[in-house]
């Protein structure tokens, strides 16, 4: 969100592999950023407090709640998003095992459950399922009950490898 | 190969694993703007002045009051009591008064908080006890927005003939939704094109009917487009009404610019609906035998400030408040009060896990005092086919609850697991316990509601060989989308590769009723069955269609029916099944159409250091018709568990002055991954041959067993009974002491 006051900062980074550069107040939320300057809307807002992962996304590896990211710590970070994980038209596996087990209902925690997940299969590629629940313990779901989100990460896990 | 009954995977999930699916956040129209809501600051009072602060460049800002409604200044729906905007009195926090539009979000937020509103406070009713006691009216005459009451025998006689009479208080709190995607709407609306609103929605044509009224325009110039639908569970079903109104307002004064309202959580969370908080007083007469000689409940919910869908509510809350039991006495006293508080809601479940937790809470109770085990209690006490429920219904289903019963205690391994609890309960500080509860559902709308709505679907040939299903009824992530397709495909003996399911759009598909009471599947499913079943004769009589035929020769048909003759076209509007009767004037008669039944069972621990409760493991078994798509099915048990779960365990609305004071994610607890068990699903399928290939009722189910199940669970672990929720660690504390200090 821009009030039109204060300054404003060029911003570089990295976005789903691509080298982006946003004319941004350095305190405008790293959410908002995505979301309004760079048109990537997969990113979803649900509380704006850091509470329900809605809007999880990986920086440099680590996932965080762009809507506690101020912009200017974005500044040179590579990201992920939700746009990020598909390549060349193809899902990942890990969106793959999210259809095939009823994973996203409404569908609006997705992005940010992807994300955690994600980031989770790349530290550990065959995680318990405790630990799957660990890490998606930050991200908030009111349709599923969690039970297929978790059936989802275990299975793209099993199939997916390494080549998440 | 026939589609229904197997785990199709959810046509629009694409969409959703990409971040391509376009929710309202993420909708946006040229030249769009923002808008923002200023509201009352307390329960109840006079608005004496609105001001405009300083240092804000007013003439740049719209400002709608009351003053600019074009029509009537109501949210139409079943009384029309509540305002779009309140003018001269406000009747709880956080009512809408002035709303302000600007394409600067942070100017208006500047804006919103420059506006001064010189109130004179009057006294507020906040509580059922405060609305009964009637000192204060501020609902009709004596604040009772709806009464009904059930009666069967004499349960006075009964009670004093009974060999054991055992009484009990029940209490549910407020419960948010907290769906993830918040409220919100988009609108272009001018006095010559009428009013367009995009938005987050379960009910296109409620919303509809709202702006008629408020704009005075005839339907075909006010159109609701349903967008892709973060969540509902009845939280989007009446108060998207309300934003889609304020959205228009300011556009229609800003000279038709697009205006977008979304709301943060914490606006959301103040101001849109909750579900009824609720109290049931229960008397219930026993033979020695155990047999259920009288019932006799008094249930009063808490509507809030304005009626919205109280009475409906209420209904249904009465109506399952005697469970699914055997009782020649029965008196069920029904009363929806007002009170100053944000106006509640349809929540799923929609009364009936309040006054279903207070009768399956009573009846361990009840056991107890008669010496029996809870489940003993209920195998001499259930309801058997043939039999009439307390509003005079017959049971017509196919149920077995004995057999429901049985299977559930099998699979939860339930006499072991209580005898080693009870071992090990004698040491250490955890203690376990399990608990179950016995339940049944309606199907569709309370008595006549299906047949005044008449809903209507259409299924349209197209061209391209394509089969279009037209329909108001909201995919909002239950899986109406998948399960339409299937039923649709199944019923016309094609592919489902060739069946669409566009987004309803009211000035595109007809009224096919609201998104709610567990109807989309079963009632308007039928309804496709039925008008494709019509579709498929139409080319069959036109001899377009070989027999047999393949998906190719059906789309082939299509086309050529298309080229040939025109639009093909197939309607079909509801038509209650045979033999229902239900009398509005006297409360009797077949409620609904059918029931879904379940038994539930839980595992609960309880931390003697901590008093947290914790639900370890829960098994469903359920009777709910023909399973159509059993991955979806089983995804709505365990998201309705989970919800059910956190108004058990952890959600507390904690209310100042009618406010709600915990209204952020970090104060208001819903589950996560670690608090959410294990849950086990069982799907017992009793085709109920007046719904979609036999299905029944479904989505709202799983919302009414667990609360009480839980509790149940608590006071076999501790020996406490604890009578409401959520049972919060201070609570599980209290009744604990409280218990001490008796010894
Ligand atoms: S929107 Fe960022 S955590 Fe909820
Ligand atoms: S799928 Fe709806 S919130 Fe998770």
């Amino acid at each position: 969100m821009s009030d039109g006051s204060g300054q404003q900062i060029d911003l570089h980074f990295v976005v789903n592999g691509q080298a982006v550069t946003v004319r941004c107040h350095p305190m405008a939320r790293l959410l908002d950023v995505l979301r309004e300057e760079l048109h990537l809307t997969g990113t979803k807002e649900g509380c704006g407090e850091g509470e329900c992962g809605a809007c999880a996304v990986v920086m440099d590896g680590e996932l965080v709640n762009s809507c506690l990211v101020p912009a200017a710590q974005a500044a040179g970070v590579q990201l992920r998003t939700v746009e990020g994980l598909a390549a060349g038209g193809r899902l990942a596996p890990l969106q793959e095992a999210f259809l095939h087990c009823n994973g996203a209902q409404c569908g609006i925690c997705t992005p940010g459950m992807l994300m955690a997940a994600f980031c989770l299969l790349q530290h550990n590629p065959h995680p318990s399922e405790e630990a799957v629940r660990v890490a998606l313990a930050g991200n908030l779901c009111r349709c599923t009950g969690y039970a297929k989100i978790v059936a989802a990460v275990a299975r793209a896990a099993q199939e997916g490898g390494d080549a998440l | 190969m026939p589609l229904v009954g197997t785990p199709v995977p959810r046509l629009e999930a694409p969409d959703k694993v990409t971040g391509a699916a376009c929710y309202v956040d993420d909708f946006a129209l040229p030249g769009m703007i923002y808008g923002v809501t200023v509201r009352s600051p307390g329960p109840r009072g006079r608005i004496r002045r609105i001001r405009l602060g300083d240092g804000i460049p007013w003439e740049e800002i719209t400002v709608v009051t009351a003053r600019d409604i074009p029509g009537d200044n109501v949210v139409a729906l079943i009384n029309d009591d509540q305002p779009c905007l309140a003018a001269e009195v406000y009747n709880h926090a956080e009512e809408a008064v002035v709303l302000l539009a600007h394409r600067d979000r942070a100017l208006l937020e500047r804006a919103r908080r420059q506006v001064h509103l010189d109130v004179e406070p009057l006294p507020p009713v906040l509580t059922i006890d405060d609305a009964l006691a009637a000192r204060e009216v501020i609902w009709g005459t004596d604040n009772i927005i709806k009464s009904y009451l059930v009666e069967q025998g004499d349960v006075e006689a009964a009670l004093r003939e009974a060999d054991l009479v055992v009484q009990g208080e029940y209490e549910t709190g407020a419960q948010e939704h907290l769906y993830i995607e918040p409220n919100g709407m988009v609108a272009v609306a001018t006095p010559e094109d009428g009013v367009t609103v995009w938005g987050s929605l379960q009910c296109p044509y409620y919303v509809q009917k709202a702006l008629m009224r408020l704009f005075r325009l005839p339907p075909e110039r006010t159109r609701v487009v349903q967008l892709e639908t973060g969540g509902g569970f009845g939280g989007k079903e009446d108060y998207p009404s309300m934003i889609a109104a304020h959205a228009a307002l300011l556009s229609w004064k800003a000279g038709g610019v697009p205006v977008k309202i979304v709301y943060d959580r914490t606006e959301d969370m103040l101001a849109t609906t909750k579900r009824h908080p609720s109290r049931t007083r229960h008397r219930t007469g026993l033979r020695r035998d155990g047999t259920l000689v009288a019932l006799d409940i008094d249930f009063v919910i808490d509507g809030g400030a304005y009626s919205t869908l109280s009475q409906v509510v209420l209904s249904r809350g009465t109506i399952h408040a005697a469970g699914p039991y055997r009782c020649d006495n029965v008196r069920i006293r029904g009363r929806a009060v007002a009170t100053n508080t944000p106006p509640r809601g349809a929540f799923r479940g929609f009364g009936a896990p309040q006054s279903l937790f207070a009768l399956e809470r009573h009846l361990d109770v009840v056991a107890r005092a008669a010496g029996l085990p809870p489940e003993e209690l209920r195998r001499r006490n259930f309801i058997r086919r043939g039999e009439r429920l307390a509003v005079g219904q017959q049971v017509r289903d196919g149920v077995d609850l004995p057999a429901l019963l049985e299977r559930a205690l099998q699979v939860s391994g339930w006499t072991e697991r209580k005898n080693r609890f009870r071992q090990e309960n004698q040491r250490g500080t955890i203690r376990r316990g399990l608990g179950l509860s016995c339940f049944l559902h309606g199907t569709g709308f309370t008595g006549s509601g299906e047949s005044h709505l008449a809903s209507t679907v259409a299924l349209e040939g197209t061209a391209e060989g394509r089969v279009r299903v037209l329909t108001s009824s909201t995919e909002i992530g239950q899986g109406t989308n998948t399960i339409f397709s299937q039923i649709a495909a199944d019923a016309l003996g094609v592919g489902g590769e060739i069946i669409e399911v566009p987004r309803p759009d009211t000035a595109a598909v007809p009224d096919s009723g609201p998104t709610v009471a567990s109807r989309t599947c079963t009632i308007v499913g039928k309804l496709i069955e039925t008008a494709a079943l019509s579709l498929r004769q139409q080319l069959l009589e036109e001899g377009l269609l070989p027999l047999p035929y393949t998906t190719g020769d059906f789309q082939a048909a299509c086309a050529a029916y298309v080229r040939q003759r025109g639009a093909l076209r197939a309607t079909a509007r509801y038509q209650p099944p045979p033999g229902i009767h239900w009398d509005e004037v006297r409360f009797r008669g077949d409620a609904y159409g059918a029931y879904s039944w379940a038994v539930y069972v839980a595992q609960v621990r309880v931390d003697l250091c901590t008093y947290q409760a914790q639900v370890e493991e829960f098994w469903t078994v359920q009777e709910v018709g023909r399973v159509v798509n059993p991955t979806l099915a089983a995804g709505q048990i365990e998201g309705g568990v989970a919800q059910a779960i956190g108004w058990a365990l952890y959600e507390h609305v904690a209310w100042q002055e009618g406010r709600m004071a915990n209204c952020r994610m970090t104060d208001y607890i819903i589950p996560t991954t670690m608090d959410i068990p294990p849950i086990h699903v069982w799907f017992e399928e009793a085709p109920y041959p007046y719904g979609a290939f036999g299905a029944k009722g479904l989505g709202e189910l799983p919302m009414d067993g667990p609360a009480p199940a839980i509790l149940n669970a608590i006071h076999d672990a501790l020996g406490v009974s604890i009578c409401r929720v959520p049972a919060t660690p201070e609570v599980i504390y209290d009744a604990l002491s409280r218990e001490e200090a008796l010894v």
